[in-house]
């Protein structure tokens, strides 16, 4: 059979997750990343990251609204999605996709964002025209209360409901994670960690793309980066990313030492057919180049022009990495057959509903959702036009 | 053949009752079919299989399973004397059109391996499936709603055993039914029925007669991957312990 | 009291939620199939359908009652445990319509697919190198294939 080393099981043959199931929990960890990134600044009062903090929320929304769309398009009857909403099956970690997600969606992210941007909402629905006044008119739900005390108010709360976003962006990444690590009939998924390897490297990922989006913004806008900003963040980014790589690296070495039943196939495969995205792009180019480049920042002094590079790049080189970890958990796990007698091989599809051409669609998506969102709740209006002020009248 | 026309004239009547019984389900077999009453598997005698393919020819034609994919399949081992670890297994086309004849080899041995759902009784497929569209039934088959099942393949990626795909026409997931539409009129499974050496016998496991249970009693029989813990009720008599 | 007005848009809010658990509700008991839960978590309808799919092979009970004939010849040889339908393949519209010709198999391929000698069979199983047995002449000039033992003018063993 073509593409087929060793022994198949018959059925294993053709992989039954594509890349959209890449770009699932792809796109995912992005969210909770960019939302934990945002927490920073609302739960634990890091001042320094105050000019992402309303675009970081945004870039949660953008991407939260998209992840769903590979999951769909991947289904073989997709209009029969609804049925996890309408009879969710208590012990498959899937269902609780749809309820974590929209548990995420609706209290956590809709709120925040909502409260946060409520006086701007009220005024926008006095100061615009035609359809825009309508719908910030609707969003307002006909509250224009925008009294000192509605504002605390919507302030404690705001931070309560950070205060459950947290745990909840755990949950809606760390279950993801869990639905690969659960599988016991996979040897390459199964783990304990894959929820905890899941939830650092989204968190990583997700800081990378936020950093990223800030700094381009930035640029578009002709506005100063906030170094102070974009060093706390990438200092963060950093941290995380020794935690990420620790961890990927225990269960690495676990895997090895123990060398259970499934090892040696596993090991042929890392040698092999994963050897490109796995070894060099996921733990060289993806995981150790920016770890090294970031630790650079903070051991020597470099002037801004420099640092400023060293971010773009190590965020970019992050964002490649963790694909190529997706990609390696996802598509690796099905390259390999369950009789750990041989190998298959995944041919990308161009144009098909579950193709290259729809993936890399589906990955730009959320920055055109995200432009259209920044254009009906600009995050920029608590900014000042000096970014230096920020820190002095940072509430 | 040498039934004449008249024969098959008084013979008709007799013969077109009868089949109308077993559609509706054979009452001197099965009077009044309840779920609860049985607990089915499968035995496996695999020193009686020749790998002559006949039960994936009859499964494909019993169920309309696709071209490539498979309800039922038969591996060939070839094991080299104590390597077990390093079986070379082939299994072209599932088996379907048997095997290429080999020379005896001194230093090894060869058997078949025929494989199907396991139907098991804690089964990894059922607990992940988000909606509820494949679950064990009372008689203890593990089936697929394929009216409610929207494809997420998250069933095939739990079968330890590879038993599950991904109809590319119906796009649901679709396995072995242990026959289901024939085991509940009292029939056996298309593969049992044209097995030519007894190697598949369905088992009635709730049923004290059946005759699997005097076999099990004297026989070292074992479940494929049992290190999995998935309750298998298809069981292998002298099952090699390369065989995964 | 302030605090209700203050935080009434809070209630608003709760209401837009409350109002659309409320739809999902109206609409789950809607659409969730009847039988659903029946037996557990699945449409309980899904059982009978599935019980109800097309019989292609009709089962050696329901062919002996008009072939009897040949059972009886089968039993007394050493295909009596090979059923009909192992050879001539799936005959359930042949069984519901009996004037449905259901063929002869093909004895060229038919019967080296268990007898061609293989060091994979079992040792006990009779198996032939088809070419040096017959030389090319079919199978069933000599074996009967209901009672294939050569004794007595091709009659039982």
């Amino acid at each position: 059979m073509p593409g087929v080393e060793g022994y198949m099981y018959p059925n294993e043959v053709s992989l039954y997750w594509s890349v959209l199931i890449v770009l699932y929990p792809y796109i995912t960890g992005l969210v909770a990343g960019a939302f934990i990134l945002a927490s920073l600044e609302r739960v634990f009062r890091v001042e320094a990251v105050k000019p992402t903090y309303r675009l970081a929320l945004l870039t949660a929304l953008a991407f939260l609204i998209v992840a769903p769309l590979p999951l769909q398009l991947h289904l073989g009857h997709p209009e029969r999605s609804l049925e996890m909403y309408m009879t969710p099956h208590r012990t498959s970690a899937m269902a609780m996709f749809g309820f974590v997600y929209l548990w995420y969606l609706m209290a956590v992210l809709t709120v925040e964002i909502w409260l946060d941007y409520r006086a701007d909402i009220v005024a926008l629905s006095q100061t615009t025209r035609g359809w825009r006044r309508l719908f910030y008119k609707v969003l307002t739900l006909g509250s224009s209360n925008v009294s000192e005390r509605a504002l605390h108010i919507d302030e404690r709360v705001g931070w309560f409901v950070t205060l459950i976003g947290i745990p909840s962006a755990f949950l809606l990444h760390g279950y993801v994670g869990f639905i690969f690590g659960s599988i016991k009939a996979n040897p390459w998924w199964s783990s304990p960690l894959m929820p905890v390897v899941f939830i650092f490297s989204a968190m990583v990922s997700g800081i990378a793309a936020v950093m990223l989006i800030y700094m381009a913004t930035s640029r578009l806008r002709s506005q100063p980066i906030d170094m102070k900003c974009v060093d706390t963040i990438a200092q963060y980014m950093l941290y995380t990313f020794i935690i990420d790589f620790s961890l990927e690296m225990l269960d690495l070495i676990h895997r090895i030492y123990e060398a259970d039943e499934s090892f040696r196939s596993l090991d042929f495969m890392v040698h092999t057919k994963l050897w490109f995205s796995q070894v060099i792009l996921q733990i060289c180019l993806g995981t150790l180049v920016p770890i090294v480049l970031l630790g650079l920042v903070q051991a020597a002094k470099l002037t801004a022009a420099s640092r400023k590079r060293i971010y773009a790049v190590s965020g970019s080189l992050a964002l490649i990495g963790i694909f190529a970890m997706r990609w390696n958990v996802v598509i690796g796990g099905q390259l390999f057959s369950k009789s750990f007698l041989g190998y298959t091989t995944y041919k990308m599809a161009l144009a098909t509903r579950e193709g290259l051409l729809v993936s890399v669609g589906l990955t730009i998506l959320p920055l055109f959702i995200l432009a259209a969102l920044v254009k009906l709740l600009p995050p920029w209006t608590k900014e000042q036009p000096d970014a230096e002020a920020l820190a002095v009248t940072g509430d | 053949m040498n039934i004449t026309r008249r024969h098959l004239m008084l013979l008709l009547p007799a013969a077109a009752v009868a089949w109308e019984s077993v559609l509706a389900g054979t009452p001197e077999a099965s009077p009044n079919y309840t779920m609860t009453g049985h607990w089915w598997g499968m035995l496996i005698d695999i020193p009686k299989c020749i790998g002559c393919g006949n039960c994936v020819r009859a499964c494909q034609a019993e169920n309309d399973v696709p071209d490539g994919f498979f309800r039922t399949w038969v591996e060939r081992y070839h094991v080299d004397d104590w390597n077990l670890a390093n079986p070379q297994v082939i299994s072209p086309d599932g088996g379907k059109e048997g095997f290429p004849s080999v020379a005896e080899d001194p230093d090894g041995k060869y058997f078949f391996v025929p494989k199907l759902c396991n139907q098991c009784a804690d089964s990894p497929c059922t607990q992940v499936c988000p909606v509820g569209a494949t679950f064990i039934s009372p008689d203890g088959v593990v089936l697929v709603d394929q009216k409610y099942c929207m494809g997420c393949a998250y069933c095939v990626q739990a079968c330890p055993y590879g038993c599950r795909y991904i109809h590319p026409q119906k796009r649901v997931a679709d396995k072995c039914t242990l026959c289901y539409h024939r085991i509940t009129k009292g029939l056996t499974t298309a593969c049992c029925e044209v097995c030519p050496t007894g190697a598949r016998q369905l088992a009635d496991l709730k049923n004290p007669n059946d005759p699997i249970h005097a076999f099990l009693k004297t026989h070292s029989v074992q479940v494929l991957k049992p290190q999995m813990a998935t309750g298998a009720k298809v069981f292998y008599n002298q099952l090699d312990g390369s065989v995964r | 009291m302030s605090i209700f007005r203050d935080a009434g848009h809070l209630f608003r809010l709760a209401g837009v939620y409350l109002a659309g658990t409320l739809t999902f509700l109206v609409i789950r008991a809607a659409v969730v199939p009847h039988s659903f839960g029946q037996y557990g978590h699945y449409r309980g309808a899904a059982i009978a359908e599935i019980a109800a799919k097309p019989l292609h092979y009709a089962g050696h009970q329901t062919c002996e009652i008009c072939h009897s004939d040949i059972a009886r010849t089968k039993a007394a040889g050493m295909h009596a445990h090979v059923n009909c339908e192992a050879c001539h393949g799936p005959l359930a519209k042949h069984a519901a319509d009996p004037s449905i010709d259901p063929g002869k198999p093909d004895v060229a391929t038919l019967c080296v697919r268990c007898h061609a000698a293989s060091a994979a069979r079992p040792k006990s199983f009779p198996q032939v190198d088809a070419e040096q047995h017959a030389g090319g002449v079919p199978c069933n000039t000599c074996h009967q294939p209901h009672n294939p033992a050569i004794a007595a003018a091709g009659g039982s063993k």
